[in-house]
């Protein structure tokens, strides 16, 4: 019976320290009393044993390979591209796949590749749910990623692969004796996980999400104190436990660029502070990723509440993080409508906790949100300027402001369907809509549209404002539709918008526009709007315009051709 | 430790949202109000969760009154 067995050759490759699997292997191998002769290649040189026919690994002569990349080493390939490459990540990832198992097929030619899918770490809910619409999101390709390798897997002869997950993890999902017994299909603990996840998107449609993260810095950014370890004495890339804290910053930095602000407040001697930013080679966040730096010894609530008027946004739409637990429930205490996650003691959990959090659901996204930081930047040397400036008309005209205004176009449909889903302050009526729904009105004969783009000596605002009209017949129209951002209060906007939207309404014969202020919680700021534009009251919070007696009024803002329509 | 009536009592009185209500061994899911089937599986599953615990999906079937959850549950131990 006693029959000897050749061993089994078996190489590993992969990208993270595979001793661990390799010992596995053996102990595995050891139990169904199977001979294993193993090969690990170097941690970190998949390409070049694949590429290298003189390598360790065709010497070996290995019957199978198993090659087994950690989606997290995935990930950080994933986020070192830009936005363009990142659309096409997973088809380029599995044709290098492709190609080195041409290659093993014609070095090893009975050789077979195992190759595990990627079954951890596929969400960073740096788009919360939404990024399952977005090809640049990490959710989308990694996803992606393990169907080509299945599509690859039907095709390629040498290629065998592992299950994403073990069954034991569907514990948590399902409960099969409540399947047998009351037909619930998943576990009641996995309904409360898609309920919630649903409510957020919900709650993201209804303009209810987060725009700003507010930083704490020692032990929060960085470990150890800077004023004490000084800058090279904290750890963040190699120092320490510095790893977990340059995973965290990265992921921040995701979230910068797809248009989250970032403001710090930190105890803290601000020069010193900000020495970390400017000089530590190893930080990945940068003085220029943070929008609004209040670093000072006075309380952090009384900080969050000055970063709060530079940003202008609820607090009810800013997260803060910070490592000291004293910290956060006094800014719980005073600023109760600032989400303030109890992060983890570990430094290493922060990154997982926050993504299981998934506190960035958000309704829409446009390619230029990322522009945003860079705008609120430029917002606080305009301000610096207009305390400079002691007369208002004089800081208007030194803007030399200039305003395209046109019927909404398709290139712009994300932009205005946010506009409508993030501003609450200047919103006249608080009609929320989709992209699905802008494209239709741009479509609709019955409704006249109007968006505004600024800019002035400072920068490019971008898509600041937009007026959406109702056509009602018999001569008159109504505004559905009135929303600004607060960026761009008291530069006369308003004004040159109204002008502009009297002038159209005119030429299609209108006569009278009826305006409508429906309160929220939010939008007392508009309260007023219509009287002071000129408006008739008609009723409580109703207003008419008589559109041919209506005379123009003065804005500080010059007109850009209107080019294209 | 064996279990009692006064450890199932909270769990009744949490997923019913009542707190007015008495539950004893022989009291059966047409003697106590709001313990319909859907609230019968809310009932289980906080058990299990509280005492982690998991019911064969034949006991579950076989339970008469609290008194049968009660004698499998201390039979899991």
């Amino acid at each position: 019976m006693n029959k000897i067995t050749a061993p089994v050759r078996v190489a590993i490759l992969g990208n993270y320290a595979m001793q661990f699997m390799e010992r596995c292997i053996q102990m595995t191998a050891r139990r169904y009393r199977l001979s294993v002769e193993s090969y690990v290649a170097e941690y970190g040189t998949t390409d070049m044993e694949l590429l290298d026919p003189g390598a360790g690994l065709y010497t070996f002569q290995p019957s199978f390979v198993l090659w087994h990349e950690s989606t997290l080493g995935l990930r950080d390939q994933f986020y070192a591209l830009g936005n363009s490459e990142r659309a096409f990540f997973a088809q380029a990832y599995v044709e290098r796949c492709r190609g080195h198992l041409d290659r093993i097929a014609r070095f090893l030619p009975s050789c077979k590749v195992i190759i595990p899918v990627h079954a951890v770490h596929l969400t960073d809910n740096i788009f919360g749910h939404f990024g399952n619409k977005l090809t640049i999101s990490w959710q989308y390709q990694s996803t992606k990623v393990n169907y080509l390798l299945h599509e690859l897997a039907t095709v390629i002869d040498n290629l065998i692969l592992v299950n994403g997950r073990p069954e034991e993890m569907l514990e948590s999902l399902t409960d099969f004796p409540m399947t047998v017994n009351a037909d619930l299909h998943y576990s009641l603990s996995y309904l409360d996980w898609v309920s919630d996840a649903s409510i957020s998107i919900i709650r993201s449609q209804q303009g209810k999400f987060h725009k700003c993260v507010i930083l704490d810095l020692d032990n929060t950014l960085w470990g150890g104190i800077i004023g004490d370890d000084g800058i090279e004495g904290i750890q963040v890339g190699s120092l320490g436990i510095g790893k977990a804290f340059t995973r965290f910053q990265r992921w921040l930095k995701e979230l910068v660029n797809r248009g989250i602000i970032l403001a710090v407040c930190s105890k803290n001697d601000e020069d010193i502070a900000k020495m970390a930013f400017l000089h530590h080679p190893e930080m990945v966040l940068r003085l220029e990723d943070i929008s609004v730096f209040m670093a000072n010894w006075d309380s952090k609530a009384d900080n969050i509440a000055r970063i709060q008027q530079v940003l202008n946004i609820g607090f009810d739409a800013m997260v803060f993080l910070d490592d000291n637990p004293a910290e956060r429930d006094i800014v719980r205490k005073h600023l109760p409508d600032v989400t303030v996650p109890e992060l983890p003691e570990d430094p290493a959990l922060y990154l997982p906790f926050m993504i299981a959090a998934n506190l960035f659901e958000t309704p829409s996204y446009s390619g230029t949100d990322h522009e945003r930081t860079r705008q609120y930047q430029e917002e606080s040397k305009r301000q610096q300027l207009a305390q400079s400036v002691t007369n208002m008309d004089d800081f208007l005209e030194s803007l030399q402001m200039v305003a395209k205004i046109s019927c909404f176009r398709q290139q712009e449909v994300e932009r205005i369907s946010q506009l409508t889903l993030r501003s609450n302050q200047f919103n006249l009526r608080t009609v929320r809509y989709s992209v699905a729904e802008v494209k239709q009105l741009i479509q609709d004969e019955g409704y006249e549209t109007f968006s505004v783009e600024l800019k002035d000596t400072y920068g490019n605002y971008g898509l600041i404002s937009l007026v959406i009209i109702q056509l009602l017949g018999n001569g008159e129209a109504s505004i559905d539709t009135w929303i600004m951002s607060c960026r761009v209060l008291k530069r006369t906007v308003e004004e040159l918008l109204l002008n502009q939207v009297v002038e159209r309404l005119r030429s299609r014969g209108i006569s009278t526009l009826h305006g409508e202020y429906l309160p929220t919680a939010k939008n007392k700021l508009v309260k007023d709007l219509l009287p002071k534009l000129g408006f008739q009251a008609s009723g409580e919070n109703h207003y008419r315009l008589d559109i041919s007696t209506h005379r123009f009024l003065q804005s500080k803002i010059s007109i850009h051709g209107e080019d294209d329509q | 430790m064996e279990k009692t009536i006064n450890d199932l009592l909270p769990i009744f009185r949490d997923v019913l949202e009542n707190d007015e209500i008495e539950v004893n061994e022989q009291s059966a899911a047409k003697d106590v109000p709001g313990w319909d089937s859907l609230n019968h599986i809310y009932i289980v599953v906080a058990i299990e969760k509280k005492f982690k615990v998991k019911f064969k999906s034949l006991q579950i079937q076989s339970w008469k009154c609290v008194g049968d959850i009660l004698r499998d549950l201390n039979a899991l131990g």
